[in-house]
């Protein structure tokens, strides 16, 4: 089935298979950022964004991008490696493997919210499982990274 | 305190850019892209025979290399623990095997050009079994007429006191002084017994690893490991293959937490490119690694105290009850941690008793997790200690400080060993403060009718295996003076390839950026035991400090021929980091003409080699409060807090330090409210998802206040112990005293969900 998309801002066509899902695509494409860590959309690790949106790639059917705009972390590189100076002075990152679905999220929730509080992050980010961190680091790097954009977390 | 340039201070990890920025750095990222996909056909039954497999539909499918059942696999046994040689894990595993042992035990390997070949050709093999009941209770285990290991060639390389024909993986018995008198002349004595499952590691990268042949016809493996050089034991032993056909390469890897200290999968991938010369690649789905890796060991300990009326604990006996599973990786030494790891936090005990007995069961085989069993033991003696402050009415904070080790004590129950650095009275004073425990009223009603209450417990760990592990570090001084840290221990998230290089550059006088680190290959590193029992930072850390001063008089050497001084003793000249100076006549070289001058008309290896080994495995503390709101009405517990105060010796670097904390902490209050293994009664897991298997989310922990109450251990690099494994021992017994100080009701039962202490106040009519 031929569909056509445009991923991280290039636009592309594919011939794929009805069933493949986004996740084994972006992969196939040469996204390796993108991860997966359930089978059952508990784990937040595919999290990429479509139309802007962040969705689980391991639940979207490719085929559902055709004529959408797919971002994932291979596309906002330089937002990644400014958030990223934050969690390392936290020492946020440890295995990392959650990392790229956890920055989409955070990427994303920085551009919808201006003052958002602690638990307004919490729910938005509640999707994406760390095993390593115990999130306390995550907030704290958050909160620096909104400050940097000129934004606050209130308490 | 020490002024220190590079360590005691927040440095970000090596890795950091490239991981929060995605780089395709792990195991399935740089893979080559011809590999095969490799997978194992798994049984449905616990307990069973398997007869005939008919694999002649599935081998017809287009893109299937090869299937491999029990008559094509070596036949010598081999553990897939990832331990020091000769291992106490016994050999009683096969890559595939006719007797089936658990649900999910592997029956038949599957190679295919691609995923869907090979999942159709899983799906057309038909077996054959002769299925039998199954030994699911570990209590009843022991000479039980179900024998799980029956077979003659079992293999014990160490006496752990096993038996497999009853059943019987280790039994031991390690006592000081007399007990049972002890305990007859005691006023009070308690005598309890508590239950803790299986708890899964779960790292967000489950188990994945693959394997080609090189131009050498060498077998290399690429895998997500803690202990690649155990691998490249395991896997030799598998395939029987000499071990200098083997290298292993760990790339970063996501997460590890223990699991990846077993070798629970290699030997599959490393078979097939072996037999078919192909490479191939294996990767575990999340079921899989919940229903066929190893977990914490399920336990039953029983605790028996002792004590006066004005509160001296003066007896302890702790008997722990194993279940091992169908295999036993790390069982004969997991268990022994359940009492040389919480016993001595009493050090004013007059006798003690710790007995264990480790037996065979048809359940998933248990393993390495993160507190190695001190966690279990932990969760018992802490949760008694706690229930003897209820019986002698006294206040759990005081009868701590009458009881607890002390720095500079002598410990009977860990080996004689001396508490060298100890700060645990004063973690214990300071968490009181943070917690804002109330020995008056430890709860609260609130005006919604929950209630608000506070639990404490304290703990210890080690710091690496003493007189076991290995670690050994090279460092080598390149052009322009910058310097390569070569380790065999293997950063899993922890961040210790940053660590070390911290504790390089503290020696080396240079900046952390001079320090270049890597992963591990076992063709190139130093041997390292692995990253596994709170070793890195302690015993690698102590081969850094080493290595730096051998090379550093290497350096020392070599600008002595530079500079024309080759007969100078070596002591008058002076590193300072940047150069080396002649004391007496003021010449110098700087490192970087050093570097450079290595490479050019030189007979000195400007690089050093240094392997550390320890006597001792000075203990780290930590003391630890939770804060926790039940609802009567649901019994459901909301974490609202937890503080803890940790003495790791000195801090090498704060941020990493305090993130192992948080993150060990709230797995354990997974595994203290939420994580549940569950059984069907054939045998099966439950809770084979993350829907059914509930990690905390970031809703699910309030804040999780760490704080530091640093010791200095002389034995230990600048001073510092670990703290990795430590932070997972306190939660679970802090938030079933919580939960008492709330309810009245002891839940010796984890994990204590909402059913559960439901069930428990309605029984006691609260």
């Amino acid at each position: 089935m031929m569909i056509t998309y445009w991923l991280n801002g290039k636009k592309s066509s594919a011939d794929i298979e009805p069933g493949m899902m986004l996740y084994d695509f972006l992969r196939s494409q040469g996204c390796y950022s993108v991860k997966c860590g359930c089978e059952t959309t508990n784990c937040g690790l595919c999290t990429v964004w479509v139309n802007d949106v962040p969705v689980l790639s391991c639940a979207v059917l490719a085929v559902r991008i055709d004529g959408c705009q797919v971002t994932t972390l291979e596309g906002l590189q330089e937002d990644a490696k400014e958030f990223a100076y934050y969690m390392g002075l936290q020492g946020a990152d440890q295995c990392g493997f959650c990392n790229p679905g956890f920055v989409m999220n955070v990427l994303a929730m920085v551009r919808r919210f201006d003052s958002p509080t602690e638990d307004d992050i919490k729910e938005f980010l509640s999707g994406n499982l760390c095993r390593c961190t115990g999130y306390m680091s995550h907030m704290r790097a958050i909160k620096e990274y909104f400050k940097a954009k000129g934004k606050e977390v209130r308490s | 305190m020490m002024e220190f340039k590079s360590i005691n201070k927040v440095v970000a990890k090596k890795d950091s850019q490239a991981l929060v920025t995605g780089q395709p750095v792990y195991t399935e990222d740089i893979m080559p892209k011809d590999c095969l996909i490799v997978k194992v056909l798994r049984s449905p039954h616990a307990r069973a025979i398997v007869k005939k497999v008919n694999k002649s539909a599935a081998e017809k499918i287009p893109g299937i290399v090869c299937i491999v059942t029990a008559d094509d696999v070596p036949k010598s046994r081999f553990t897939i623990a990832g331990q020091t040689y000769p291992e106490p894990s016994p050999y009683d595993r096969l890559i595939l095997d006719k007797q089936i042992r658990f649900v999910g035990d592997a029956v038949a390997l599957v190679a295919g050009t691609n995923q869907a070949a090979v999942d159709k050709a899983l799906r057309a093999i038909r077996v054959e079994y002769e299925v039998q009941e199954p030994l699911l209770d570990f209590t009843k285990a022991l000479d039980n007429d179900i024998v799980v290991h029956p077979e003659d060639d079992w293999k014990p390389l160490v006496d752990v006191g096993g038996d497999n024909k009853r059943n019987l993986v280790a039994k031991a018995c390690d006592r000081h002084g007399d007990i049972d008198a002890v305990l007859a002349s005691s006023d009070v004595v308690i005598d309890r017994t508590y239950h803790t499952r299986q708890n899964q590691q779960a790292a967000m990268e489950t188990f994945r690893a693959y394997a080609y042949k090189d131009a050498f016809g060498r077998l290399t493996i690429v895998s997500s490991t803690q202990v690649p050089f155990h691998v490249r034991r395991v896997v030799s032993h598998a395939l029987e293959i000499s071990k200098s056909k083997v290298r292993v390469i760990k790339p970063r890897i996501g997460g590890g937490f223990g699991s990846k200290q077993t070798v629970v999968m290699e030997v599959y991938p490393a078979f097939i490119a072996w037999l078919t010369g192909k490479p191939a690649y294996m990767v575990y789905s999340r079921e899989e690694s919940l229903t066929v890796s190893t977990p914490r060991h399920e336990s039953q300990i029983r605790v028996v105290l002792g004590a006066s009326k004005d509160g001296h604990i003066r007896g302890i006996l702790l008997d722990s009850l194993w279940n091992a599973g169908a295999y036993g990786e790390h069982t004969p030494t997991t268990v022994t941690l359940s009492g040389h790891k919480s016993i001595p936090l009493y050090n004013a005990a007059e006798a003690f008793q710790f007995s264990y007995t480790c037996v065979y069961t048809n359940t998933i085989a248990a393993g390495a997790y993160r507190g190695y069993g001190a966690t279990q033991g932990l969760f018992a003696l802490e949760t008694a200690v706690n229930e003897l402050a209820e019986a002698l009415h006294m206040s759990p904070v005081e009868l701590r400080f009458k009881n607890m080790v002390r720095q500079n004590q002598v410990l009977p129950a860990y080996f004689n060993e001396t508490a060298l650095s100890c700060t645990l009275d004063k973690c214990l004073e300071r968490v009181v403060s943070m917690s804002g425990w109330d020995d008056a009223s430890p709860r609260k009603v609130l005006p919604n009718g929950h209630i608000q209450s506070v639990g404490l417990a304290i703990a210890m760990q080690g710091s690496s295996v003493s007189n076991v592990d290995v670690a050994s570090v090279t460092i080598k001084v390149n052009d322009d003076g910058f310097y390569t840290l070569h380790i065999g221990a293997t950063d899993m998230g922890t961040g210790c390839d940053t660590i070390l290089a911290q504790i390089a550059a503290e020696c080396l006088m240079c900046s952390v950026d001079d320090i270049v680190t890597d992963g591990v290959d076992t063709d190139t590193s130093p041997y390292d035991s692995g990253s596994y029992a709170s070793s890195t930072t302690y015993l690698t850390g102590n081969a850094v400090v080493k290595t730096c001063e051998s090379l550093i008089r290497r350096m020392k050497e070599l600008a002595a021929v530079k500079l024309g001084l080759s007969d100078t003793d070596l002591d008058d000249l002076e590193f300072d980091g940047k150069a080396i100076t002649c004391l007496q006549n003021g010449k110098s070289i700087t490192v970087r003409d050093l570097g450079n001058g290595a490479m050019f008309m030189n007979g000195i290896a400007l690089e050093a080699t240094e392997s550390s080994y320890s006597p001792t495995s000075p203990p780290p503390y930590m003391a630890g409060a939770a804060t926790i709101d039940v609802d009567p009405e649901t019994g459901h517990i909301a974490l609202l807090k937890y503080d803890a105060v940790i003495d790791c010796g000195t801090v090498i670097n704060p941020s990493l330090a305090r993130v192992q904390a948080e993150g060990g902490i709230v797995q354990a209050i997974g595994m203290a409210l939420t994580e549940n293994v569950q059984y069907t009664p054939t045998g099966r897991l439950q809770n084979n998802s993350f829907m059914q298997y509930r990690l905390p989310t970031r809703l699910d922990v309030g804040p999780v206040n760490v704080e530091f109450e640093p010791s200095y251990e002389p034995n230990g690099p600048f001073g510092a112990k670990s703290i990795g494994e430590l932070v997972i021992d306190s939660p679970s017994p802090a938030i079933a005293h919580a939960v008492y100080n709330a309810t009245g009701v002891w839940v010796r039962d984890l994990p204590i969900t909402a059913e559960k202490l439901y069930q428990a106040m309605k029984h006691k009519n609260l």
